[in-house]
């Protein structure tokens, strides 16, 4: 029962890892129906950015709470800035074409963005400081979780909760909804359409970056190419949850990271992706939309 | 006739550029000019060098018969061996098994007394039933597959270079030093680490005293390595071996260390990196990792750097002091031995330490070279240290 229980609660970090990546694809595939692919690089960009400002600040000598929030902030208006202009220079120009060119053009900017950061910061992993706050669970808890680990799933919750939220009560929410469901109707009703699709990049971009200071926090180690692998696996849990519907997202990168974590803990890590994915053809055949989503997704 | 005036200008002109290009690599080529079916003299001790000497792994070759060029060039000064002087003759094989056995046949054929090579694991397999036929000994410098020695097919063959699994060996023999019983070995799925924690895990079950109680691969770059962490854990090990690189070592141990899993870690040269110790900072503290033998500090080693910067030009390629060594070990053993004979050579080779930039070498009964090869190194207060 024990090792159950630690087994599920690595699950339960790696899943809420996924869901901060994966509520940005399946927020931005929601309003315009495109998978952003360089949504994995503005992750990693936020990181860096995290990086940069926490090395700067350590230096000057600030108070190690401070830090976080600064580094935070900062990686958030980094990362959303990085998102507003993907979305401008390499998506809007697209937004009459046919479907396959914004996806060539993601694809484009990932690639560029890896290598712009590759080249202007270092092809060598760096080590990223521990920036939550730490505190030593007692034993035998230790063993199962530690602090960042706890941060990363409060986060997560409090993401999604917020989320949630913004979406139903807010007046921009509103705009998100109306435009998911019909975006000719809503610009016809006065919605500012391009608004409304550079704010969804922006938020799914702010929430990439919170995921890239906290994860790279909890993991220590950073490198250009984090976001690619961080990337394929939280659009795998957005796609199981059903691409579009932000709780889907959670449930599919929920579902995926206590897949992986009992696949590894019962069997073999061998296989963990092989399970991983094995669970998302199985699903996909069973429910083609996902598993929150609708045939004619009720997206957002 | 103008415009093939100006191809023929033209294809000069590219030749010259390419002739300026291939700079260091081109001037050691043309030192190391391989002659072929060139006779030996008699009188004349004939050291044959066989390799890859022109091809895609020309840049393994080259350097060992420039370290003989120079050990022949250094014995001769002074006199030669046994009163002859060293002849070194070259013979490319492109590291092709099917050249290699022409090249053996030639080699004999050309009355070789001694052969310094052949540079690839495959090349030497095949050109080793040739030379034992006619007894003739064969030391390779950079030949690293396991069986060519263990068989025990070859007593004709050794070598200055250490075997793929001595890495592996030293770990296991280290883990059980360290009283190690039950160990976790943990690989990273690639060629490399996958290939060193197989030979681990053989060595560890060949020992009675331990055991292995967990034998996975991790995938790289995965977010969070907790599952095997806390698979780790409820193993029972009371050690872990990873074979594989540093990102993914410096993860799982400072997951260990988080999760107060302090059981000894103990890793190979991909982590034995300064980056690695960088990346896990604190965590790194206490990691064992293998890695090679540093000889940069022998003297021998130096000199022999110092005459091919000298001879050539250039700094030597890979596997040149092991190349160095072997030539050096080679005509070292017909010096003791009083002559080329097959069995009086062996002899020597096995019972008389000699002086190599790789150290001071004698070769075990199946012809691998002893105290060649790697070390422990432990991270002490931030760096590696090499632990006796």
């Amino acid at each position: 029962m024990d090792y159950f229980l630690e087994l599920f609660f690595g699950g339960l970090t790696r899943g809420s890892i996924y869901a901060l990546i994966a509520l940005g694809y399946t927020m931005v595939y929601g309003i315009i129906e495109l998978i952003n692919f360089a949504h994995g690089e503005i992750y990693m960009i936020g990181a860096f950015t995290g990086l940069i400002v926490a090395g700067v600040l350590t230096t000057l000598g600030f108070p190690e709470a401070s830090i976080l929030v600064i580094a935070l902030i900062c990686a958030v208006i980094w990362s959303a800035s990085y998102g507003y202009t993907v979305e401008k220079i390499g998506y809007k120009p697209l937004r009459g074409a046919q479907r396959l060119s914004p996806l060539i053009s993601a694809i484009g900017m990932s690639i560029f963005l890896q290598n712009y950061v590759m080249l202007a910061q270092t092809p060598d992993f760096l080590p990223f400081p521990s920036l939550t706050p730490q505190f030593d669970f007692m034993r035998p808890y230790s063993a199962i979780m530690n602090s960042s680990e706890l941060v990363i799933v409060v986060a997560t919750i409090a993401v999604c909760v917020g989320l949630t939220l913004f979406i139903k009560y807010t007046k921009l929410g509103k705009a998100m909804r109306a435009t998911a469901q019909n975006r000719k109707m809503a610009m016809l009703v006065g919605v500012n359409v391009d608004m409304v699709i550079s704010a969804t990049f922006v938020i799914g971009s702010s929430l990439a970056a919170v995921g890239g200071v906290l994860i790279a926090s909890h993991i220590g180690q950073i490198n250009y190419f984090i976001g690619f692998i961080a990337g394929i696996k939280a659009f795998t849990a957005a796609v199981l949850g059903g691409i579009g519907s932000i709780p889907g997202a959670m449930l599919g990168a929920l579902v995926l990271g206590l897949t992986e974590a009992f696949a590894t803990g019962y069997v073999s890590s061998d296989y963990e992706d092989v399970f991983a994915f094995c669970l998302l053809v199985l699903i996909l055949i069973f429910r083609p939309a996902g598993i929150m989503g609708k045939e004619k997704a009720q997206k957002v | 006739m103008r415009t093939k005036l100006h191809l023929i200008v033209l294809c000069l002109a590219m030749v010259a550029m390419l002739a300026a290009c291939g700079s260091e690599e081109k001037k050691a080529d043309e030192k190391a000019d391989v002659q072929t079916g060139e006779v030996a003299p008699a009188g004349k001790l004939v050291l044959g060098v066989a390799g890859a000497h022109s091809g895609d792994l020309a840049s393994y070759g080259l350097p060992s018969v420039n370290a003989a060029r120079l050990v022949a060039a250094k014995l001769n000064a002074a006199g030669g061996v046994n009163g002859m002087q060293v002849e070194v003759v070259a013979q490319d094989d492109q590291c092709k098994p099917e050249l290699a056995t022409n090249v053996a046949t030639k080699m004999v054929s050309d009355k070789v007394s001694i052969v310094l090579g052949h540079i690839c694991s495959g090349a030497t397999k095949a050109a080793l039933p040739i030379y034992l036929e006619s007894r003739i000994v064969v030391m390779s410098p950079s030949a690293t597959n396991p069986p060519l020695t263990q068989s025990g097919e070859y007593p004709n063959f050794f070598r200055t270079i250490a075997p793929d699994d001595a890495q592996a060996a030293l770990e296991v023999s280290f883990a059980k030093s360290l009283g190690l019983k039950k160990l976790a070995v943990i690989h990273d799925k690639g060629d490399y680490g996958m290939g060193f924690a197989n030979f681990c895990k053989q060595f560890i079950e060949a020992d009675d005293e331990m055991e292995v109680v967990l034998y996975e691969g991790v995938t790289p770059g995965a977010v969070d390595y907790s599952a095997v962490i806390q698979k780790i854990r409820s193993s029972g090990a009371d050690g872990v071996i990873f074979g594989g690189y540093h990102p993914e070592a410096s993860k799982i141990v400072s997951g260990m260390r988080k999760r107060d899993l302090a059981i000894p870690f103990l890793s190979d040269d991909g982590v034995k990196d300064d980056t690695f110790i960088r990346v896990a900072g604190e965590f790194a503290e206490g990691v064992y990792a293998t890695g090679p033998m540093d000889f940069s500090t022998n003297a021998i080693f130096q000199e022999a750097v110092a005459a091919h910067k000298a001879e050539f030009g250039s700094d030597p390629g890979p596997f040149f002091p092991e190349a160095y060594s072997a030539a050096l070990a080679l005509l070292t053993a017909v010096q003791n031995a009083g002559s080329t004979d097959y069995d009086k050579v062996i002899e020597a080779l096995r019972t008389q330490y000699v002086d190599t930039p790789v150290g001071s070498i004698k070769f075990d009964a199946k012809g691998d070279a002893e105290g060649v090869g790697f070390a422990v190194y432990q991270v002490q207060d931030g760096k590696y240290v090499e632990i006796k």
